[in-house]
């Protein structure tokens, strides 16, 4: 159990310390929650109880950076994203988007936010409307700002559907016609649109042949560079974020466990959890491969209504102590840029 | 970029056939044969029923003011109380008096049909007489007549009925799913206890209200909102009561559905997306909800307007129902059942018999070939 938690290291990167350097924080969540209330009764409902899916997460996203959200299914990644985006409203807690603080906004207001905050949906089969062509599609966000004539609607859309690859011919087609990859493009052409600054694209490729996965991602970088965007990138499985991404977040049961610089997060896990799910990762190298053990985490994830006391993974946490029952570990920076919440490893 | 993004075809598998979701839908409903005719035969059915005045020459009393209309069977030639016309009579009384049917035979082919086909004896040429094709009703009322603007009841029960049902159902069941919450449960507690009432009692004793309060305040001069109601529906021969009294718990079915369609959809990503470049809750529900959730209620309705249909003939056959002296299905078939003479001419109890089967079976064969083409649950996608 040793390799189970490692010292920290003052390793691979240590350039790090220079990463946020200069950067513009684009986008800043503190203390985020998000607590779906389950309610009983037959008239008159009581809150009996809550799903804690986002319980107090904390991270930056600079300008021009891809952060990956990696974690279990049911961990509260897509809740995470829809609550930066107002999609849901929060339960407590801030995200600011360019230093503005965007959770008590209403209206007007919200609905220009809407303009530099996008999303790409994971099921490219429900996120288009089968009833409304392509074309119809990819010009809503330009109705419902009101942007441009008819015409120059037109044209735009044109436009947005060669820029991700597609045939500006298809604008009278629908979208059971299509196949995933390229439903997936039309929903990119739609939330470009509005050219935002900020896209969450949560899980864009899992629901994908791998052999059409690497083809968006190329666009997803492609479209990043000549539109500098930001991306909010969300996966469950941490081999596919690695080359994407430039830091990645994991998280545990709704909270952030480690965050750090992609390069550094794989070759230095410093979080039981993170060790563990990379393990899970094989390695194309075979002599490695071969000597790579699996960390096999026992026991299920707990139920976010009621998540353990002290550190919510000491349920199946290999290297647990008296304390992580007790004490809820702090994410702190154990490294420049490397963030983990453990008891073992500050 | 090392992989190239045009590897994916950008041309499409499949026809090159213009496709959208609503011709699909009519692709479909045209396999299906048995839909197709039903379809004929209803339009048929409804082209008949407006176009009743110019089929029929023998117009019926004026259900309002019980008058005799401009033309009616010459008393002399009315028969007695206890038998009825006999069907294929036809008049003499100039050609142009004549109706539709006599004018295509010649003046020997109707003397023949008159001779071989009818009892009595072809009356004295100066008198008024008039042709019944199949027969009349003891007050002397041709049964085709009646029979074809018995058709307009009927539909107009089974169309604005569903629409009805519908359009209500739709309105609850939206608001209902579409804000969920507190009001969604208020509003489907009021539905599940709608939903304990024994539909057909209701309506029973809400017509035997209408038909009294209709009854009490005939004659007299009403003005306001309930003398307009009253004169409404009496001009409608008791239809607009018969509406209200079929739509007080029919929508609540369709609310329901249409909820559940709506809880459906609301979480559906591309409701996500609308919301997320900034759509109004009007346009989510009107260009999102609406034309994805309406098609099973298109169908549901469809399939509900053989019920309406035979409601009304129900109500019709045990006096509930339209007002005396306006056409229905329902109320010829009780001709039968207080006067008798079902031996003397079997078309007065199977011509609208047959024409009540003919049409309810019609919407239902309608209905399963609109689920076929409507409700994406049986579809691929
Ligand atoms: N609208 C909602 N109402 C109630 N509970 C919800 C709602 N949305 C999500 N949850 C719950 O919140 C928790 C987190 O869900 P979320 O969808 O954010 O997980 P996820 O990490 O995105 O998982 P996946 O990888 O499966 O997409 C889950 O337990 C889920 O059941
Ligand atoms: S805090 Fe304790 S239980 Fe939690 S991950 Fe660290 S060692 Fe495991
Ligand atoms: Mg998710």
């Amino acid at each position: 159990m040793s390799q189970a938690v490692s010292e920290p290291r003052t390793s691979s990167v240590g350039a790090t310390a220079a990463y946020a350097d200069g950067k513009e924080v684009l986008v800043e969540v503190t203390d985020l929650k998000k607590y779906f209330p389950i309610k009983s009764g037959i008239l008159f409902q009581r809150e009996v109880a809550a799903v804690k899916a986002v319980d107090g997460v904390s991270f930056k996203v600079y300008k021009g950076e891809t952060l990956g959200l990696v974690g279990e299914s049911g961990c509260g990644k897509s809740t995470t994203g829809r609550t930066i985006l107002q999609l849901y409203r929060p339960t407590s807690g801030s995200v600011k988007y360019r230093g503005q603080e965007i959770t008590n906004l209403k209206g007007e207001s919200l609905r220009r936010m809407r303009r530099e905050m996008q999303m790409i949906f994971q099921d490219p089969y429900a996120s288009l409307n089968p009833r409304m062509s392509v074309g119809r599609i990819v010009a809503e966000p330009l109705v419902v700002h009101n942007i441009g004539t008819k015409k120059e609607r037109e044209e735009r859309v044109a436009e947005l559907l060669e820029m991700v690859g597609l045939n500006p011919y298809f604008v009278r087609r629908y979208p059971h016609e299509f196949s995933g990859g390229q439903r997936q493009r039309i929903g990119l052409a739609r939330s470009l649109a509005l050219n935002p600054s900020f896209i969450v694209a949560d899980e864009p490729i899992s629901a994908l042949d791998v052999s059409i996965q690497a083809q968006v991602v190329n666009l997803l970088q492609r479209l990043q560079e000549e539109l500098g965007l930001t991306y909010l990138f969300i996966a469950h499985d941490l081999s596919m974020v690695r080359h994407l991404c430039d830091r990645v977040a994991v998280m545990y049961l709704g909270k952030i466990v480690e965050i750090a610089e992609s390069e550094e997060l794989y070759t230095n896990p410093l979080h039981p959890y993170t060790q563990a799910l990379l393990s899970a990762v094989p390695v194309p190298d075979p002599a490695v491969e071969e000597k790579r053990q699996r960390i096999i985490l026992k026991g299920d994830v707990p139920s976010p209504i009621n998540p353990p006391k002290g550190c919510n993974f000491n349920t199946r946490c290999p290297v647990s102590i008296d304390v992580c029952f007790e004490t809820e570990p702090e994410l702190v920076e154990v490294l420049p840029g490397h963030w983990v919440a453990c008891h073992r490893v500050i | 970029m090392a992989v190239a993004e045009g590897a994916e075809p950008l041309t499409l598998a499949g026809e090159e056939k213009p496709s959208n979701p609503w011709l699909d839908a009519w692709r479909l409903f045209r396999r299906n044969k048995a839909a197709v005719v039903a379809l004929n035969v209803i339009i048929v059915i409804f082209l008949i029923a407006i176009s009743a005045p110019l089929l029929t020459r023998l117009e019926i009393l004026d259900a309002r003011t019980g008058e005799a209309a401009r033309h009616t069977i010459n008393p002399v030639n009315l028969p007695q109380v206890d038998s009825y016309p006999d069907p294929l009579t036809c008049a003499r009384d100039g050609q142009d008096q004549n109706p539709y049917w006599c004018s295509w035979l010649s003046e020997e082919a109707l003397l023949e049909v008159q001779n071989k086909y009818c009892f009595r004896p072809a009356p004295d040429p100066n008198q008024r007489q008039w042709c019944y094709l199949l027969g009349g009703d003891s007050s002397g009322k041709d049964w085709l007549t009646q029979t074809v603007y018995g058709a307009q009841v009927s539909l107009a029960v089974g169309v604005l009925g569903a629409t009805m049902s519908l359009v209500l159902g739709l309105i609850y069941g939206v608001i209902a799913g579409f804000y969920g919450g507190r009001v969604d449960n208020i509003m489907m507690r009021i539905v599940d206890f709608m939903y304990g009432i024994p539909y057909l009692v209701l309506v029973i004793l809400l017509q035997v209200f209408f038909t009294e309060v209709a009854r009490t305040y005939q004659g007299t001069e009403r003005g306001g909102l309930v003398g307009f109601v009253l004169d409404l529906n009496s001009d409608m021969g008791g239809l607009l009561f018969l509406f209200i009294a079929l739509g007080s718990l029919s929508w609540i079915g369709m609310a329901r559905l249409a909820r559940g369609q709506v809880l459906s959809y609301r979480e559906k990503e591309f409701v996500e997306a609308a919301r997320a470049v900034g759509a109004s809750n009007r346009r989510i529900i009107f260009v999102h909800l609406l034309p994805n959730v309406i098609g099973p209620l298109i169908v549901a309705e469809t399939l509900a307007i053989p019920g309406y249909i035979f409601t009304e003939a129900f109500l019709s056959f045990i006096g509930l129902g339209v007002q005396p002296g306006t056409p229905s299905w329902g109320a010829m078939i009780s001709e039968v059942r207080t006067r008798g003479g079902f031996f003397s001419n079997r078309f007065i109890l199977i011509v609208p018999s047959i024409a009540l089967v003919i049409t309810t079976l019609s919407f239902n064969f309608l209905g399963d070939g609109l689920r076929d083409a409507l409700d994406p649950r049986l579809r691929g996608t």
